[in-house]
């Protein structure tokens, strides 16, 4: 039991896909500057990994190693195309919104890495579990970025105003840089800085 | 005409640059921008995967998938766009792939310079980003062909320009829990703004 709270639990700190194993950056940065979308994307991937680490440890004894890539390519697109079209039917908005970057979960490298990583050797239900964690530890960087940049860029969470802005009368004044992407990056940056301040292992030597 | 493609070219390497402006491909460019003369070797590979795939994801795109494209067949209203992602990644696997045989048996050297970049470039965004928009702005051929270049150099130029920043970067102080990819994360985020700079610019 203990086990499995360390696979579901561990990605969160102590190995978080986005800010120490370098994977899925590109969506993190695309789709944060609104709350509502980081967790339409976030519900998205966390489903994607799971499952696609699910279905290729039930099928891990069958598949040979040099067609690996293109079987796990294939289940995880099949699932990208159902996360696409589920997001297309019930949140159109927030799909016009995220764009490009729902088909590019097929390429986020979470997905794939997983996939490579712990579901080839893993019994199907670690492997979900892994999957689950490592949505999580994804969605919590996307939540915490797209929490920050929405509040400081335009004094909103979820749309609803917060803080009433200069020009609808009120007294906070956004800062518009925190709805261009580069206030992403300083974001990571100081949350991954954060992160290896209170746990020094991470830290790298160069 | 010529005006049209120049200014396209110009606009999908500095304003809108797929690496700083749409942030595609960023695991590899952060993972493979240490030095200087590797990225200079993945930047070279995502060029050439970029400048194949894209005119013939366009082909596909234009005469199979597109609502309408098989009204030839006398299948009218069939809209195939839905099957679009899982076709557009197979083209890149199989394209890669060529790509791979076809520069081992005839130019290996360059193989052996590129290395474990081009089957990397499989699952880099930027490749099956850039498709992506091209489907999404309806791109005609020539565009593609365009557009499918210019990203390429962007990216590489993107990637080229951060590996030297980050070989300078290693003579400097950084405080500890910075050190490595937080100051990367950073150092990228000044770049955009510096790229930033190009949006609105006409031609």
């Amino acid at each position: 039991m203990k086990k499995y709270k360390e696979i579901l639990f561990d990605p969160i700190f102590n190995n978080n896909p986005i800010a120490l194993q370098i994977l899925g950056i590109c969506s993190a940065l695309a789709v944060t500057s609104k709350l509502e979308t980081s967790v339409v994307m976030s519900i998205a991937v966390t489903l994607v990994v799971a499952f696609s680490n699910l279905f290729v440890s039930l099928i891990r004894n069958h598949i040979s190693s040099s067609t690996r890539i293109l079987i796990e390519m294939t289940i995880i697109a099949s699932l990208v195309i159902i996360a696409d079209q589920l997001i297309k039917a019930f949140a159109y908005d927030v799909s016009k919104q995220l764009s490009v970057y729902v088909g590019l979960i097929i390429t986020n490298c979470i997905v794939m890495g997983r996939a490579e990583a712990f579901a080839l050797k893993n019994k199907p239900f670690p492997s979900f579990l892994d999957g689950i964690g490592n949505g999580l530890g994804y969605s919590f960087i996307l939540l915490t970025v797209g929490f920050v940049r929405e509040l400081i860029g335009s004094g909103k969470l979820f749309g609803i105003t917060i803080f009433s802005s200069v020009n609808d009368g009120g007294w906070y004044l956004p800062n518009g840089l925190f709805l261009l992407a580069p206030s992403a990056f300083f974001l990571i940056g100081l949350i991954i800085w954060t992160i290896r301040t209170f746990k020094p292992e991470q830290v790298e030597e160069e | 005409m010529v005006e049209y493609y120049l200014s396209l070219f110009v606009k999908s390497i500095f304003v809108e640059n797929i690496a700083l402006a749409f942030f595609l491909g960023m695991c590899t460019f952060l993972a493979v921008s240490k030095r200087v003369d590797t990225a200079i070797g993945l930047g070279i590979a995502v060029v050439v995967v970029q400048a194949i795939t894209m005119p013939v994801n366009n082909l596909i795109y234009q005469n199979v998938l597109k609502e309408g494209a098989l009204s030839w067949m006398g299948l009218d209203n069939v809209d195939l766009t839905f099957i679009g992602l899982i076709t557009y990644i197979g083209v890149i696997a199989a394209m890669v792939q060529i790509l791979e045989m076809t520069l081992d048996k005839y130019v290996p050297s360059l193989y052996n310079s590129l290395g474990i970049f081009l089957p990397l470039i499989t699952v880099n965004c930027a490749i099956l980003g850039g498709s992506l928009f091209m489907v999404q702005r309806d791109y005609n051929f020539p565009e593609s062909v365009v557009f499918g270049l210019g990203s390429g150099i962007g990216f590489a130029l993107a990637v080229i320009a951060l590996a030297g920043i980050r070989e300078k970067m290693k003579y400097s102080n950084v405080p500890q829990g910075l050190r490595g990819l937080g100051i990367t994360f950073i150092t990228v985020g000044l770049m955009a703004i510096a790229f930033m700079l190009f949006s609105g610019i006409q031609l």
